[in-house]
Formats: C-alpha cells, structure tokens, sequence
C-alpha cells in the first residue's frame, strides 16, 4: 500500500540503476546493468502518482498497466506484479532492458514534466527477474483448445509475442526459425551485456510451457512456402514477422574488403556463433585485440557492436556517425554507457572511402566532414558534406550499422503478396492483414526497422486480429 | 538433429554423405544448397547438395576435407547426427532445354554440377561434361557424370589419366569440335572458374560460375557472402550461388575467401591435435538422441504428413 501524499511522492528521487563499473565491464560480456535490490524497487514504486488517465498505458505499444503492476510492488507482492505485467507484455524481462522507455512510458509519464520520469522500465525488469529467479512461472488460465493451427514466421520479438496471445486463447501455434535457435534478433543482434541470452531462453520455455511448438532451421519461402503452410501443412492463418533482414551498405568505393561488416553479420559471428570464444567455438571473427574499429551508424545496433568491439579487445572503438549526437536514435543509456566505456564518438563525419592493403584487407577509412543542409520532406535535416573537409582514420574493422532493408525471401515466393515501392509486406496497420487471405504481418517486414516493444505490439495486434479470424464462420476450415 | 543413414569414401578426403532431411529433399532443385552445423560448438558452413530422394526423404552430399569443419564431418559415421541443417537454400540452376551445354566439375566441384547436368539431360539438353582433379585418385561421380552427359571428358593435372590435364584443355577441344555451344557451366576453383570464363568470353558464349563465397546464415540477413558482379554487389546465398561468369570480380572473392586464412589453419591444426574435444560434442549429440529419438525424426517432417 501507498498512504504516501502527493507531495510526499514526489520528494522521492528516482533510484539509480546499479551497474558494472565501466572499466571493469568494457571487457567482459557480462550484463551492465544489475538490476534494482527489492528496496530500491519498492522506493522507486511509490513513486508513482497513481493518475486517474495514466499516459503511460498509452505510452506503451503493448498498453502495460503501468500504474497496476507499480502499484502491487509498492504492496509488496511481487509475484503478482509481474503476473499483472504479464497480461499485456509476454516478454517483460527483454522489454524492461531494451525499449526506449524515454520516448514511451517514461516519456509520457507526468513526473517527468518536473523531475525525473517514474522507473518503468527498471520496474518491469525488476519484476520479471524477481518471478524467473523464484523459479514462479505465471501460467495464465488454461482455456479450452480451439483446434485452429496458426503458423508464426520468425521468432523474434514480433513472431514471440503473437505465439504466446494466441496460444492463451486456445489456439495450437508453431512457430518456424531459419536460424538453429528461436529469439530472432534478441538472439543473434542484442548482444549479451545488454540482453542476457539466458532471459531470452528462459522466456521461449514460457512459451513453450504454454504450448507453443518451434520449429528451427526452417526457411519459409525456401524449406516451406506460405501456399504450403496453408496447404498441405494444415494450417488455418500464417503470421509473417520475419524482420527487416536485409543489411545496408554505403555504396562506396571499398566497401567489400575483409574487415569491412555488416553489423548483422558481426553482432552474429558473436551473439549466435559465439566467435568471442573462438577456437572454442568454430566460427571466427577479426580479432579486433590491438586493432581500431570504426562503427557506422547511430542506433542502438551501432551502440551494440562498437561496446562489442570494445569487449573483444579493441584498441580504439569509434563510432562514426553523419548527424549531431543528439540526433542520434539510440537509447540515450546506450550512448551514455558506450561513452562511459571509452568509445570516441566521431559525428558529422561520413565514410567517403574504405582502403585496404595488397592483401584486401582494410587499413583506413577516408572521411569527410558534414554540416545540416535544408530539412528534407519529412521535416528531418538533410546532411550535407563539407568541402575540402576530408581527413582519413586508421581502421582494420569496420562494421556497417546503417538499418536494413526488406528481405525478399517470402514476398519472392508467395504469389500475389503485395508489397510496398520498397518491397515491405504491405499489410493494414490495425488487423495486419495482408493481400492474401489468412495471411498477416508485422513487425520490422512491414514498418521497416523499428524497436522490440513495437514489433511485439504488431504481434499482439496480430494474435487479436489472428483470433477474431479464426473464430469467424467463414474463416478456413480445418481441411 | 538430422541423421546421417549412410555415408562412404569416394576418394581419400572426399566422402558422400545421405542424411535424413525429408523437408529439404521435398525441395531440392540442382543448384542448391544446405547450411549445416556439426554440433553445438560449431561453424555454419554452405555445402552444396548433390542429390535428394524425396521418397526416402534424404540429401546426398559430398563433402571434401579441407579445413577443420568439413574434416570433422569426414569423420562422422552412419547413424550419427548432424545437429542442423537448413535449405535448400539459393536459386536453383534453369534447366533448360538448351541445344548443347558444356558442364565442368573441378574437384569436388563435380558433385554440385552433376545433378544440374542430370537435370539438363532430361530436360532434352545435349550435354558435354568435363570432370578434373588433381590425380586420378581423387576423382569422383565419374561413373554418375557418364549417365549425366552424352560426351564426358576427364582430365587429370598430373596426367595419371590419358587425356587432357586441366579442364580448359578440354574445354578448348570441345570448342573447336562444337558448331555451337549454348550454355558453359564450371563449378570448381576459382582459379578454374575465371579461366573458364577467360576462355569463353571472347566467344561470347554465355558461361555461369557457382560461386563458393563465405556465408553465416544463407537467407540474405548478414552479407557476408557479398560478392560483385560487374559494378553492383550481388548476395551469393540469395541471388546466386550461380551467377554469369564473365561478370564476377574473381580477385575479391578470393581475397574474401582468404579473410580467416590464419584463424582456420589454427582452428584445424587444434583439432588434428585435439579430434577428441570435437568428438565429445558429437559423441553427447548422440546420447541425446538416443535418449530423445523424436529430435532426429520430428523436427524436420511435416506434422500432418501421413494424411496426404
């Protein structure tokens, strides 16, 4: 309970999250953030000014009663709160570590119009660490079997969300993973310091546990088609959340020596192959130990392998990126952690040129200077190179973290799945449905790039939209 | 995890491989591919599938030991689980009816042209079939490649075989015999492959080249593979493996290939020291499925399968 005043609330700082010290973590792959003590988590708790309209809940792509669970830590009851999480966010212990919650929750929480904003993500974190510790696992109220078969392509955030509402309304889901293991980009992208696999494995067995059956090392659109998936394969709707897996790269001259990567194809050889460990491990990456490595970009995928650069040894980590810190999308603690462990931000600057040696392999990158030009269409500065402004940095590594593209791996194989100028599933932003019937989409293959909390909204959307169809008369039979 | 039924020696080093993998071999078109995984601890490497017997629900492939991962998979043995394998991956060989096409296998390269020469064969193409290796003891298919093509020609660089000695010998002979030639395909070493281009570009005979570029996922998602093709940057895993040869950048996917040159000799030279450590990971993968059979049958066959 919370008999604490308004007024009394408000006096209480926000509880600071205690962390590795930033140069004992720059080089081990252990989590950075510790995560509350159950009194810094109580305290933080009552916090909260229990709004009549809280504008968190709408903060939320997933609409989590913030103000609910908050209020049962304040109790006391821990166990229950997270239970109360659990009814809107399926995967709360990854939430509370990756969202943005300065641009959701915390942002739209009312504390933060004078002083620091309530610790939601903190919260959320907390509770879903304290349930998988106690070895509790909240199992929602078995509901009776609808005998529907739903088909989920891809396991990350998106596809893992849609599997568990739909699983809790009695439906039989398989979802299928081309890679060996199940989690998507919280698998192979989120590095292990900031998103333990060991969270991510544990809430897939909640999945499981509800009865979601996965299938890995299955490529819809080359080990299966969609057409079969509902065809021979018997199922009664697909869900298409396969992410935006397609990397970007500048076009520019020495682009394709050795050293130069995708962020994809680095953040994997790691977070998937485990390269870190090599030769314990089989699959290797550039030893970046005594090397420079430049990172492009400045998203929390840039954030993610320049800190993994660091981890692995990197002499210098760099992290080059075209606008104004400021501008930067990353989650402002990423910035301010990859800051802390001795990254050197170089912004306004552009990669003109990757140069290599006889060898192929890179040796420097040549870069110019830029400057805010006039805003483009969206409203959004376009940047602008400066003249004469050119200057080189010794590198060895590079790793492009320039956002992706649309994968065409499905939309190639499946007839009549229309897709927009820039070949993303084109699917209605409510239901998800798409061209095809009883074939939905969400997540990153149809916004392009986004966060996890928004591709697991798109995948709640798609359970609800996924039931309501199902549960139609009309809808498909079961063969 | 997907079980090795039978494999065999066809030359010292190079060894077939059946492996249960009823959703891939459903698939399999000549000209793809599979990614595998040995065990927990190990690489994705891309091997090109040989052939597939949907029936039986299996994939043949033929896998040459050269570095640490291909050698331990030579030492696998029938009944043993592979731990992953995805595909068919790629864009399959068009099979064409063509008039005459030229089909070369250098190396273990025959294994991955011999079913799209199979393939053109039925499809009523006349085919012309040049297999090499090294020495007469490493070449494989021979008798396959025979049924797959109405010519074939085998060479052997150190001439323990009568005959032509590198495969462009061969080729040269066949151009000056054949009023036309349709279609080259080469599949094999790079250094073969750009000589095979180098030979019939100024002819303007349209050549295509199955590219063996590095690769971690094959869907498309790293880039690793990226190889370039005249001045625009093409996918090996999801545009190729095939591509138009006269069009390749030879030089950068060799460079490319040679990216983890050091870290891959380390890699092998620990486990011919060391083949226990490796072994032990196969060894528990195979407890596991003996105590779990249903993770060898299950994972890769169509739930409702028996109803159809």
């Amino acid at each position: 309970m919370n008999d604490l005043s308004p007024k009394a609330r408000m006096s209480l700082p926000r509880q600071s999250m205690p962390a590795q010290p930033a140069d004992e973590r720059s080089h081990n792959f252990s989590e950075v953030n510790l995560g509350l003590s159950v009194l810094q988590a109580h305290q933080e708790a009552l916090r909260c000014l229990e709004c009549t309209h809280p504008r968190c809940t709408q903060g939320c792509p997933v609409g989590v009663k913030v103000k609910d669970f908050v209020a049962l830590i304040a109790a006391g009851d821990l166990l229950a709160a997270a239970a109360k999480l659990r009814e809107d966010n399926v995967l709360p212990a990854i939430t509370g570590r990756v969202c943005p919650q300065e641009h959701q929750c915390e942002g739209a929480c009312i504390l933060g119009k004078r002083l620091a904003p309530l610790g939601i993500g903190y919260l959320e974190r907390f509770v879903s660490d304290y349930e998988r510790e106690h070895g509790v696992h909240t199992q929602a109220a078995k509901v009776p079997t609808t005998g529907k078969r739903v088909a989920i392509v891809g396991s990350g955030p998106a596809g893992l969300s849609a599997a568990g509402d739909l699983a809790q309304r009695g439906h039989a889901v398989t979802v299928f993973e081309a890679l060996h293991e199940p989690g998507g980009v919280l698998i192979y992208g989120i590095p292990e310091f900031r998103l333990p696999k060991e969270i991510v494995r544990a809430e897939i067995e909640n999945l499981r546990r509800l009865g979601v059956a996965f299938e890995t090392n299955v490529v819809i659109g080359k080990t299966v088609t969609i057409d079969e998936l509902l065809g021979t394969e018997g199922y009664q709707a697909v869900f298409i959340a396969t992410g935006a897996g397609l990397p970007k790269f500048l076009g520019v001259a020495g682009e394709h020596l050795a050293g130069v990567y995708s962020a994809n194809e680095f953040l994997t050889r790691i977070n998937l192959m485990r390269a870190d460990q090599f030769p314990d491990y089989d699959e290797p990456v550039f030893d970046c130990r005594r090397r420079t490595v430049a990172v492009v970009g400045g998203g929390n995928t840039a954030m993610d392998a320049v800190r993994t650069a660091l981890r692995l040894g990197a002499a210098r980590a760099l992290l080059i990126y075209r606008r104004s810190e400021v501008e930067m999308p990353a989650r402002r603690e990423e910035i301010q952690h990859a800051r802390e462990e001795g990254v050197e931000f170089l912004t306004e600057t552009v990669p003109k040129a990757f140069v290599g040696n006889e060898q192929g392999l890179l040796r420097s990158i040549q870069c110019i200077r830029t400057e805010p030009g006039p805003p483009d269409r969206s409203g959004r500065r376009r940047v602008q190179p400066i003249a004469d402004s050119e200057f080189e940095v010794p590198a060895e590594i590079a790793v492009m973290a320039l956002g992706t593209g649309a994968n065409p791996l499905i939309q190639a194989s499946t007839p009549e799945l229309a897709t927009d100028a820039r070949g993303y599933i084109a699917a209605d932003p409510e239901t998800l449905t798409t061209s095809r019937p009883h074939v939905f989409a969400g997540g990153d293959i149809v916004t392009g790039g986004a966060t996890v909390i928004s591709a697991m909204g798109a995948g709640r959307r798609a359970a609800a939209a996924i039931h309501a169809h199902l549960l139609m008369p009309d809808s498909k039979s079961d063969g | 995890m997907f079980l090795i039924e039978r494999c065999e020696w066809l030359a010292p080093d190079i060894k077939r491989f059946q492996i249960r993998a009823p959703r891939v071999a459903q698939k399999f078109q000549p000209g793809q591919f599979v990614i595998v995984r040995v065990h927990d601890h190990g690489e994705r490497i891309p091997l090109t599938i040989a052939d597939a017997d949907p029936v039986a629900g299996t994939i043949t492939l033929i896998v040459q030991g050269v570095g640490k991962t291909t050698k331990l998979m030579n030492r696998l043995a029938d009944g043993q689980p592979i731990r992953d394998v995805v595909g068919p991956l790629g864009n399959p060989s068009q099979l064409h009816r063509y008039g005459t096409v030229v089909v070369i296998g250098g190396g273990v390269g025959t294994a991955i042209a011999y079913p799209t020469a199979l393939g053109l064969l039925r499809a009523g193409t006349r085919v012309v079939a040049i297999i090499g290796a090294r020495t007469a003891s490493l070449l494989i298919m021979e008798d396959e490649m025979r049924a797959a093509s109405q010519l074939l020609i085998v060479t052997t660089d150190d001439g323990s075989r009568p005959g032509p000695r590198l495969v462009t010998d061969a080729l040269y002979e066949v151009m000056k015999s054949e009023p036309k030639i349709d279609l080259v395909l080469a599949v094999g070493p790079i250094g073969m492959m750009r000589a095979v281009a180098d030979m019939t570009r100024p002819h303007g005979i349209l050549t295509r080249v199955s590219l063996n570029a590095i690769m971690v996922d094959g869907t498309g998602m790293c880039g690793g593979c990226r190889v370039v093709m005249g001045h625009q940057t093409r996918f090996a895993c999801v545009d190729g493996p095939e591509f138009d040869a006269h069009q390749v950048d030879y030089d950068l996917l060799a460079q490319r290939n040679r990216a983890y040159r050091e870290m891959e000799q380390e890699s092998l030279r620990r486990f011919e020291q060391h083949p226990d450590w490796d072994m032990q990971w196969v060894a528990e993968q195979c407890r596991l499925a003996e105590r779990h059979p249903e993770i060898l049958v299950n994972p890769n066959t169509p739930p409702n399968s028996e109803a159809h």
